[in-house]
């Protein structure tokens, strides 16, 4: 039984410890926090051979270097990168969506992001954190869970799972998109706070993603040419300046503030929050959220049939 | 009771009042229908999630309509007691919005049983209402400009509620004390130590 430790050497931007998160926990006040890209995760993880629950690495942008001094297995899903094995002899490409030894001399190099926003990196056994409820997920809004990586951190890794690195070259998946994104929308619990045309132009704009956006919420703006001077998403009369209780919100949740702009909320969102919902992201379309990158298209599009 | 559309994973029940949400909130988590994951607690709402893979929103719509709740029974929570030093640097302020002195802002805080409606805001922070039949103190607005730091265990009041900071966080409401009770501890099953329900005693200590 090798018991691993991670030694980390950058951690570019920010990088993260998520597993699946605290799914349950919001009555306490705990949000769902988690994989961002939850598809990815998932992916990663059963690439080395661990359980879908085991806590990777989530690398926002890239520039991640790391070291495992007894080797190991990794996979990277996500955003795609730039990524190589450094070593004394030599230089080889990492492949995504591809289980990769990791020798000990070698060191893992994840360059900038090609396409999408943020890479997973799943090594074998899983990152050791402690659990806090329940999970190894750093909740960046309630500040819960490991923090940030930070240089100069060794993560223990668990112990080696029961089952072997799968036989798998290449799991073929797209990229995320560089272009459009579209997110299928349902109605939220506040629609009729808002105008007939705000709520046309929800699911006809193209908006971009804000930089202004984290795992709290992605923010959206207007693209240029589509609003025809419009101020956002406008309230109906009756609700103008009125204020809402805090109710509770879920990951998908779009909130209106008063400027008339739609916050999608993510996996650290509050728990509750006081702006009207005007429609919810349906949670097929969430984990491409997690895969904007600042100024990126995108097109919320009504779902159809029965949820 | 009205059940408002929330996406394709919760439906939004909204009540006339937070006692009717207490005993939604406590009736449905006792005995929940199969499928839903998570029943979150609000000043006039109840969140309720399902697990789409077992259930449906329709299925889910029908059950809820026939449990209606009815208020919950005071008796029925827990009473945690929580001793506070009335030290805070607003109940000068606090004293000055309600035209009064800092003595009889604590008399009246003390005098009145809570009761913790719903959390929000941050883990374990419960919003504290006058238990039913208690009547209503004056309300204080938020400070203008939030704290960055507010230190655990504050006591606090802001816009008919009253809260404890479990944790050290930034935090906009009016400090008028503090407790060393601990309100928070993420190493246990039970992290918070008041809930919604949770009925809140408070017992002056001195500085």
């Amino acid at each position: 039984m090798s018991h691993a430790v991670v030694d980390v050497v950058d951690p570019g931007a920010l990088t993260l410890v998520q597993d699946l998160g605290r799914p349950a926990l919001s009555s306490l006040g705990v949000s769902g926090s988690g994989a961002f890209d939850r598809a990815a995760h998932r992916l990663a993880q059963r690439l080395v051979g661990n359980d879908e629950g085991a806590a990777g690495l989530e690398v926002l942008l890239g520039g991640l270097r790391l070291r495992v001094a007894a080797g190991t297995w990794i996979a990277l899903t996500g955003a795609w990168v730039d990524a190589r094995l450094d070593s004394a002899s030599a230089s080889v490409a990492v492949p995504p969506h591809s289980a990769v030894l990791v020798d000990a001399d070698a060191e893992l190099v994840l360059g900038p992001v090609t396409h999408g926003a943020r890479c997973t990196v799943a090594l074998r056994g899983g990152i050791d954190a402690p659990l806090t409820l329940g999970s190894r997920s750093r909740d960046t809004l309630a500040a819960l869970g490991p923090a940030p990586l930070a240089a100069g951190d060794v993560l223990p890794l668990g112990p080696e799972p029961a089952s072997p690195v799968p036989v798998a070259d290449l799991v073929p998946v797209d990229p995320p998109p560089r272009g459009l994104v579209e997110l299928e929308v349902r109605p939220g619990p506040r629609a009729d706070w808002f105008t007939s045309d705000a709520l046309d132009l929800l699911v006809t704009a193209e908006w971009k993603a804000s930089a202004r956006s984290d795992r709290t919420g992605v923010r959206l703006e207007l693209g240029s040419a589509v609003d025809g001077g419009s101020g956002g998403l406008a309230r109906v009369p009756a609700r103008e300046g009125a204020e809402l209780e805090s109710e509770g919100m879920l990951r998908g949740s779009i909130q209106v503030s008063p400027d008339g702009a739609p916050t999608v909320l993510g996996p650290d969102h509050p728990v509750t929050g006081g702006y009207p919902v005007i429609a919810v992201v349906v949670d097929a379309s969430l984990d491409r959220l997690a895969q904007l990158l600042p100024g990126q298209p995108v097109r919320l599009r009504r779902a159809t049939g029965r949820a | 009771m009205r059940i408002l559309p929330n996406g394709d994973r919760a439906l939004l029940v909204e009540f006339a009042s937070l006692d009717l949400v207490l005993g939604a909130h406590a009736a449905w988590s006792a005995a929940p229908a199969p499928g839903i994951v998570e029943l979150v607690p609000a000043a006039r709402t109840v969140l309720v999630r399902i697990d789409p893979v077992v259930t449906g929103l329709a299925a889910i719509e029908h059950w809820l309509a026939e449990h209606p709740a009815s208020p919950l029974a005071l008796a029925d929570g827990d009473v945690v007691s929580v001793p506070v030093t009335y030290d805070g640097d607003d109940v000068a302020a606090v004293a000055d919005a309600w035209g009064c002195s800092i003595d009889a802002v604590i008399e009246r805080h003390l005098a009145t049983e809570w009761l913790c409606g719903f959390i929000g805001f941050a883990p374990g922070f419960g919003y504290l209402v006058p238990a039913p039949g208690q009547s209503a103190l004056p309300q204080v607005p938020r400070r203008e400009t939030s704290r960055p730091r507010v230190p655990a265990g504050s006591v606090a009041l802001a816009a008919g509620y009253c809260g404890v900071y479990p944790r050290e966080s930034p935090g906009g409401w009016q400090l008028i004390g503090r407790t060393s009770l601990e309100l928070w501890r993420d190493d246990t099953e039970q992290p918070a130590l008041i809930t919604p329900g949770t009925r809140v005693r408070f017992e002056r200590v001195p500085a």
